[in-house]
C-alpha cells in the first residue's frame, strides 16, 4: 500500500486529487490537509510515500514546507501557480501538474511514480535537488522558515541580524535569538538579495544595514561592528566585496 | 520669419524682401556719399545680394544642424568667413565695372565697414535662425514626450489589469473541474458567474467612472467565486450607505484591493478569515473602507507582494493626479485600507 497526503488550502482542488485517486486502489490518502503546519504534522505522523502539494497556501508555502521536512518524500506538485517558469522544477519532482489538469495527465504523473524504482536509501533524492532550485525562485529571499522544536518560526530576512556557518547547518541571529537551518552558507550567498547581504567571512554573512562601524583588525582583517554589538570577522576578500556593495 | 504653414515659400519672399530692403538703404547711403545712382544701385545690388545668399546659407544650416552649447564659436568663424566673402567679392566684382577712380577709392576704404556690416547682418541672421530652430525643435520633442508618455499611460493601465487575472482564473476553472463530478448544478452556476465576472472585466474602461453600486455588483461575481474556492474560510462583509450607491469611482479600482484583502487575509492566516468593505460619503469624497485579518509577526514584506496596493494609488494618481488618495493601516492584526474618491 502506498501512503499519500493531499496538500492544499483549497477543499475543492483536494476532491480532484482524491476523485483522480479513486483509480488506484493501491495508494491511500492518509489525510487531507489545508495548510503547510497541517501537512508538516501529518507527514512526521503518517511518513508518507508521496505527497500532492499546492505551492499557495497560507502561512508558509509548499516549498518552504518542504524544507522543513527531513526526508522529504516523492512530490506531485498541483497547482495553478504561474509566476515565473516552474516547470524547472518537473525534472526534480515526480511530477507537476498545472491546474485545471485532466484525469489522463493526472494518471501519467501517477505511473511517473509508481515506475519510478525505490531508491537507494542514502543516494540523494530528487525532492533535495528540488528544493536547490525552489530556492531560488523570487519570493524565496524573502523570509527564512525554521523549525525550533516543534514549533515552525517565519524570519522576515529584515530581521536577520548575520548568518553564522555551524558544522553542517547555518545560524541564522536575529534580535529575538539565533535559529539553525540545514543549509549552507553557499546557499544562502546564493538566495539573499546581494544588495544587503554580503558574505564576508568564510563563515559569516551580514546584513549591511546592521553594521555601525569598520574596524581594522590585525593584518590585512576588519571587524564588523553590527547594531546589536555583535563584532563579525571581515576577511580580506570579504572586505573587498564589502566596500564594493557600499560603494567606498 | 517663416510660418509654419508653407516654410520654403514664405522664407524664400522673406529673404528677397529683405535683399531689396537693404539693396535700397544701401543705394541711398551711397548715393548720398556724392556717387551717381548708377554706381549705387549697382554697387548695392551686388552686395545685397551676396548678403542675401549668405544669410540663405547660415539659416539653411542652422535648420539641419541644431549647433551644441561648445560649438557656438564654429557659428561665429562661420559668420565671420561669409562676411569676409561678401566683402572679397564686392572688393573683385565691383572693379570689373570702371566706375572711376573715386568711386575705386571709396570701396576700398570702406571695404573694413562693409566687412562689419556684413558681419553683423550675417549674425543676427544666425541668431535668429538658431534660436528659431531650436524652439521648433523643443517643441517637436515636447509634443513626442506627450505621446510616449500617454501610451506608456495606457500600456500601463492594460497591464495593471492583466496581470490580476491568471492565478484566479486557473484556480476557479480547478474547482469548477471538481464541482462538476458531483455537483454539477454548482459547476454550471459557478461558471457562469466567473463568465459574467470575466466579460465585465473586459467590458471595462478604465479611465471611466461608474456608480458604487455597478462595481459591488460585479464585485460580487468575484467574491462568490472566491467563497466556493475556499469554502467555510471565507466570510465578506459589505455595506453602503445611503445614497453611496450613486456615488462614482473609477471602474476596477475597488477589485485589487479586495483581491489583496481577500489574499492576504487567506494567506496570512489559517482561521476563519472575514473581509468587510465599508463606504461612505464624506463631502467631497466616497471614502471605502476594505479591512482584512493578518498576522504582523508572519507576513511578508510588503513590497513584492503588495501589488494590488501599489497599483492602485498609481492609478488614483494617473486619475486625479493626487497621491494623497490611498492610506493603510495595520492595528490588533486588523490591515485597513481606505480610498477616498473625489466627486467631481
Amino acid at each position: 500500500m502506498i501512503r499519500a497526503l493531499i496538500i492544499d488550502d483549497e477543499p475543492l482542488a483536494r476532491m480532484v486529487v482524491l476523485e483522480y485517486l479513486q483509480a488506484f486502489k493501491q495508494i491511500e490518502v492518509m489525510q487531507e490537509c489545508g495548510d503547510g503546519f497541517e501537512g508538516l504534522k501529518a507527514i512526521q505522523q503518517h511518513q508518507p510515500d508521496l505527497i500532492f502539494l499546492d505551492v499557495q497556501m497560507p502561512k508558509i508555502n509548499g516549498f518552504e514546507m518542504l524544507e522543513l521536512v527531513e526526508n522529504p518524500p516523492s512530490v506531485i506538485f498541483a497547482t495553478a501557480f504561474d509566476e515565473y517558469a516552474i516547470k524547472a522544477f518537473e525534472a526534480h519532482a515526480v511530477d507537476y501538474l498545472l491546474k485545471p489538469f485532466s484525469k489522463e495527465r493526472f494518471n501519467k504523473a501517477i505511473e511517473k511514480f509508481l515506475s519510478q524504482a525505490p531508491a537507494a536509501p542514502n543516494a540523494p533524492k530528487p525532492t533535495d535537488t528540488l528544493l536547490e532550485t525552489a530556492a531560488q525562485s523570487p519570493g524565496q529571499n524573502e523570509r527564512i522558515v525554521v523549525k525550533t522544536g516543534t514549533k515552525v518560526k517565519i524570519i522576515s530576512v529584515q530581521d536577520v541580524e548575520y548568518l553564522q556557518a555551524d558544522d553542517d547547518y547555518v545560524s541564522v541571529i536575529t534580535a529575538e535569538g539565533a535559529f539553525l537551518k540545514n543549509k549552507t552558507m553557499a546557499f544562502f550567498e546564493k538566495t539573499l538579495d546581494p544588495k544587503y547581504f554580503v558574505r564576508v567571512h568564510r563563515s559569516y554573512i551580514i546584513a549591511i544595514q546592521q553594521i555601525t562601524r569598520l574596524d581594522p583588525y590585525e593584518k590585512d582583517s576588519h571587524l564588523a561592528i553590527l547594531k546589536s554589538g555583535a563584532k563579525i570577522p571581515v576577511s580580506k576578500t570579504g572586505y573587498v566585496k564589502l566596500k564594493q556593495v557600499l560603494g567606498i | 520669419m517663416a510660418s509654419q504653414s508653407s516654410p520654403s515659400a514664405k522664407l524664400f519672399g522673406a529673404f528677397a524682401v529683405s535683399g531689396l530692403v537693404w539693396a535700397a538703404l544701401q543705394a541711398y547711403i551711397i548715393y548720398s556719399f556724392g556717387f551717381a545712382w548708377l554706381q549705387a544701385v549697382g554697387d548695392s545690388a551686388l552686395s545685397a545680394a551676396l548678403l542675401t545668399v549668405a544669410c540663405w546659407l547660415i539659416n539653411n544650416n542652422l535648420r539641419y544642424y541644431q549647433p551644441d552649447k561648445g560649438s557656438y564659436i564654429y557659428l561665429l568663424i562661420w559668420c565671420g568667413a561669409l562676411a569676409a566673402g561678401c566683402a572679397a567679392a564686392c572688393r573683385y566684382i565691383l572693379p570689373l565695372f570702371n566706375m572711376g577712380t573715386v568711386y575705386q577709392n571709396f570701396l576700398q576704404q570702406s571695404l573694413i565697414i562693409r566687412f562689419f556690416t556684413d558681419f553683423l547682418a550675417i549674425g543676427w541672421m544666425a541668431m535668429i535662425s538658431a534660436l528659431f530652430y531650436s524652439q521648433v525643435d523643443h517643441k517637436k520633442t515636447e509634443q513626442r514626450k506627450t505621446e510616449a508618455e500617454k501610451l506608456a499611460r495606457d500600456a500601463e493601465l492594460y497591464n495593471l489589469r492583466q496581470q490580476l487575472q491568471p492565478h484566479f482564473l486557473f484556480n476557479s476553472l480547478n474547482s469548477i473541474n471538481a464541482l462538476i463530478g458531483f455537483k454539477p448544478d454548482e459547476a454550471r452556476k459557478m461558471i457562469h458567474q466567473l463568465s459574467d465576472f470575466l466579460r465585465g472585466t473586459l467590458k471595462k474602461d478604465d479611465q471611466l467612472l461608474v456608480p458604487l453600486n455597478d462595481e459591488l455588483a460585479h464585485l460580487n461575481l468575484y467574491l462568490e467565486i472566491e467563497k466556493v474556492r475556499f469554502g467555510h474560510r471565507l466570510q465578506t462583509e459589505i455595506s453602503c450607505d445611503g445614497n453611496c450607491g450613486e456615488a462614482t469611482l473609477p471602474s476596477m479600482l475597488l477589485q485589487p484591493l479586495v483581491e489583496n484583502a481577500i489574499k492576504f487575509g487567506l494567506y496570512d492566516t489559517t482561521g476563519e478569515v472575514t473581509v468587510s468593505i465599508r463606504a461612505e460619503i464624506e463631502e467631497p469624497y466616497l471614502v471605502i473602507m476594505i479591512q482584512n485579518p493578518y498576522d504582523p509577526k508572519t507576513s511578508r514584506p510588503r513590497k513584492g507582494t503588495g501589488f494590488g496596493l501599489s497599483g492602485v494609488q498609481r492609478r488614483l494618481y494617473l486619475i486625479f493626479a493626487r497621491n494623497d488618495l490611498m492610506e493603510t493601516h495595520a492595528n490588533d492584526n486588523i490591515f485597513t485600507t481606505i480610498i477616498k474618491i473625489p466627486q467631481l
